[in-house]
């Protein structure tokens, strides 16, 4: 099993230039959860998002993975699976490279084959159901199959955490319904620590264990789906996710064959 | 077509390959045009170019041969070649450092540094010249200790590459940076987060993007290095066969009446230069092929 | 917690930056540094001999009084050639597209000797020209003529990408209402191209100003009457006046600046009132 971490986020400040993206933010992500950065354009929900990753230095506080301080560890080293917003592929490497670049790039450290690193990638690719694929171009592919790609990538380098920067946002309403609920239930299956951020409320509330919702870098409430639709913590909150279809947000079922053809996956323990 | 020279009629619109809406301009007015840039182009152009070649061969194949496998002209080929080569690859080194540093990075004074490498590119190429024989020459500020030491840089190849290298410093810097500005970032950071080193996010991510762009700039660069002639002129002493280059050579020759052994050498020059041309045009369409691509790319959903 | 300094996410920051700016003080700031150096040891006195001499001033007028005559040629024919070849399909196009940018690959004695020989008195173009008195060869004519062969490229391809980019609604929209060719010409596409048109005249005229090889043969130097600048500076190296021919060196360099400079806030100034609303 991936081995999954909570994550701290304590006295989170930051500032770009005069504008607040982060003030005072303190967070507890539980291990293994499906967490919503949910928030308007410009509250910072990004900004924490890459904090997490290292892409981003805060001006003070702290972020731990487990119990280990990430302060003084880069992007580079911090085993984070980061999915970019517009996918940030590799252009001119064919789908086979881009899922293995964090393979090739640690294959002397991994001790890993170039035949291995194939037998993953193709397995992974598998498992996000772009199967028969890795031949070819990222410019060939349509908006979701890059989205998948980009996690295949992510997820190539067995990270500690999944971060995931509005994955749906470039995409038509159609496919993000639908690639948001295979997100869930592929969640559910890697047993990951994630944390995606959004903007829409729909989304979060129909995916998320939790939701933080985020406000002019302020943390205004976190809960389940039920309990901030129940319990709204403020005027803004109420209003925010208020605008959504009516009705109380219905979640997936746990019943994972209800769900298109999703794979067995034994990974291995991790090096 | 009336003498209402400018009729106040609305004009047709014609729709063209890429869905570009082209004015129909009356059919005169086109040939007008049309004639009067080709004639100007023309004459201005393609008949010195041609002249070149006429000149070149006007006393015969066997004197034009003669000519550019002459000691002298083949040493000059050689100078030419070597430092331009050496110019080009250390401005090459320079442009992609400071390409990556300002087009990946922020950080106060940017703009102040562009303006920097623009800086050649307003100085007359005489100058360039003159700033090296101010700091290397006899009476310059390092002559005494140089001639004390007995290292030539002003009159010898040295300072040919250092004039070579000041005049065409801005070249390759000045092409890759937009093309880099343009690809933003993004997929520097995703190998960033998947554990690559700097080196291996140059090589595999970078690197690739700007192929084309690079080729573009590196032919741009060396088609001008070959051709310096201003500064390289004030620096290299004329001594012929020993620091002449190409252009001066050809110089060297005509200025002795060796007409036909002077356009000889400038039809080399001239061949390469059309090469470098031809080479360019290849390079412009690969680089907005990748760019369509790009455009499709991003905004495919 | 403590503050955490800000690092930057990409590497290779410092060596990449530390390497640029060590290579263009290296190349760069501190050859030009020297002129300026020198400019100053002299002392004003010897300065002020130079910049007023007669032969001094002969030669930057003809130097940048060719240039800018040049560049206005440029400009006007520069306009035409990017118009069509923006607007225009005809056979040959592409071929003379590429002729454009010949100049500009074109080492500049190359251009320089075939010019001489071509306006020569017996010259391929020359003889035409001197049963009827124009003499082009060794005079300012042909200094202009070289110039404006160096400077072609400068306009034609600054002015092309802007003109390429002109917004077809903006003509359909002067169409509809009544104007016709000319007019939309000169009311709508002029001024979205001027800026890049003085542009390339204002590279087109700097770089005229400083060219050498291209012009050298076919001037003639003459001192006071067909002497280019550039020339002056090195017969005065050649007599190892060196104060002389930096005082020359750095005056070239100042007028090329304020040239720069003026065009550059003019350029600011219409952005900035185009914003305000003022045009």
């Amino acid at each position: 099993m991936l081995s999954v971490i909570p994550i701290r986020l304590s006295n989170i400040h930051k500032k770009f230039g005069n504008f607040v993206a982060s003030e005072n933010v303190s967070l507890d992500i539980r291990p293994g959860e499906l967490l919503a950065l949910l928030g308007p354009s410009g509250s910072g929900k990004t900004t924490l998002l890459r904090v997490i990753a290292g892409l981003e230095t805060q001006d003070s506080g702290s972020v731990f993975f487990g119990e280990e301080d990430m302060t003084s560890i880069g992007p580079k080293d911090r085993r984070v699976g980061f999915v970019f917003q517009h996918y940030a592929l590799f252009k001119h490497m064919n789908i086979l490279q881009n899922v293995a670049f964090g393979l090739q790039v640690r294959k002397k450290k991994l001790g890993l084959s170039n035949a291995q690193i194939k037998e993953r990638v193709l397995k992974l690719l598998d498992l996000v159901q772009l199967g028969g694929i890795e031949k070819r171009l990222p410019s060939q592919l349509s908006g979701g199959q890059r989205q998948r790609v980009a996690l295949a990538r992510a997820l190539a380098v067995e990270p500690k955490v999944l971060l995931l920067d509005e994955p749906f946002g470039a995409l038509d309403a159609k496919v993000r319904r639908e690639l948001r609920r295979w997100l869930r239930i592929f969640h559910q299956q890697m047993a990951i620590t994630t944390v995606f951020v959004t903007h829409d409320q729909d989304e979060a509330m129909e995916i998320a264990d939790r939701i933080v919702i985020v406000n002019h870098g302020r943390i205004e409430q976190i809960g389940t789906p039920q309990e901030i639709y129940k319990h709204p913590a403020s005027d803004f909150v109420s209003e925010f996710i208020g605008t959504g279809n009516g009705g109380p947000p219905v979640p997936l079922p746990a019943n994972l064959d209800v769900v298109p053809k999703i794979k067995e996956y034994e990974v291995e323990a991790g090096r | 077509m009336s003498q209402a020279v400018f009729a106040e009629t609305p004009t047709k619109l014609l729709t063209q390959e890429f869905g570009r809406v082209v004015h129909r301009d009356p059919l005169w007015a086109r040939i007008l045009l049309i004639g009067t840039a080709g004639l100007f182009v023309v004459l201005l152009v393609l008949v010195p170019i041609i002249f070149v070649f006429m000149e070149a061969l006007s006393k015969g194949v066997s004197v034009f041969w003669q000519a550019i496998n002459d000691h002298d002209a083949v040493a000059a080929f050689k100078l030419t070649a070597y430092t331009s080569a050496v110019a080009v690859g250390l401005n090459l080194l320079f442009g992609l450092a400071a390409s990556w540093a300002i087009t990946k990075f922020s950080f106060r004074g940017k703009s102040f540094l562009v303006t920097l490498i623009d800086l050649p590119f307003s100085v007359s190429p005489v100058i360039s010249g003159l700033v090296f024989v101010l700091l290397f020459g006899a009476q310059g500020w390092m002559g005494p200790w140089l001639q004390a030491h007995e290292i030539k840089i002003i009159f010898a190849w040295p300072s040919i590459l250092l004039a070579t290298i000041f005049v065409t410093f801005p070249f390759i810097a000045r092409e890759l940076m937009p093309v880099m500005e343009a690809q933003g970032h993004e997929e520097e950071e995703a190998a960033v987060t998947l554990g690559a080193s700097g080196w291996q996010i140059f090589w595999h991510v970078t690197l690739p993007n700007i192929r084309w762009a690079l080729f573009y700039a590196v032919i741009l660069c060396s088609a001008r290095a070959i051709g310096e002639f201003g500064a390289v002129s004030v620096v290299s002493g004329h001594i012929r066969g020993e620091t002449n280059t190409a252009p001066l050579h050809v110089e060297l020759l005509y200025n002795e009446y060796a007409t036909a052994a002077a356009f000889s050498i400038a039809a080399m020059l001239t061949l390469f230069a059309l090469a470098s041309l031809a080479l360019k045009a290849m390079a412009e369409r690969w680089i907005t092929t990748d760019a369509y691509s790009d455009f499709i790319f991003r905004s495919k959903t | 917690m403590g503050r955490t300094k800000s690092k930057r996410v990409l590497p290779g920051f410092r060596l990449t930056l530390g390497f640029a700016i060590i290579y263009l003080s290296v190349m760069i700031l501190i050859p030009l540094l020297g002129l300026f150096a020198k400019t100053f040891t002299m002392g004003w006195h010897a300065f002020y001999q130079t910049a007023t001499s007669a032969r001094v001033l002969a030669s930057l007028r003809l130097s940048f009084g060719a240039a800018i005559v040049a560049a206005g040629v440029n400009a006007a024919f520069g306009v035409v050639i990017a118009w069509v070849l923006v607007r225009y399909k005809f056979p040959g196009k592409r071929f003379f597209d590429a002729l454009v940018d010949i100049p500009f690959a074109l080492p500049t004695a190359v251009a320089g000797i075939a010019l001489t020989q071509m306006y020569a008195p017996h010259g391929w173009i020359g003889k035409w020209l001197a049963p009827l008195g124009i003499k082009v060869a060794f005079t300012p004519l042909g200094i202009v003529i070289a110039l404006v062969f160096t400077g072609l490229p400068f306009v034609v391809r600054t002015v092309q990408p802007v003109l390429a980019s002109v917004d077809p609604e903006i003509e359909e929209a002067a169409a509809t209402l009544g104007a016709g060719r000319a007019r939309t010409f000169f009311r709508v596409i002029v001024p979205e191209i001027l800026p890049a048109l003085l542009t390339g005249f204002a590279l087109a005229f700097a770089r005229g100003a400083g060219e050498y090889g291209s012009v050298v043969f076919i001037s003639g130097n003459l001192p006071f009457r067909t002497e280019i600048a550039p020339l002056l500076i090195i017969t005065k190296l050649d007599q190892y006046d060196y104060t002389g021919a930096t005082a020359l060196a750095v005056i070239m360099l100042a007028i090329s600046f304020a040239i720069l400079l003026f065009i550059n806030f003019y350029q600011h100034g219409r952005s900035v009132a185009f914003r305000q609303g003022a045009v």
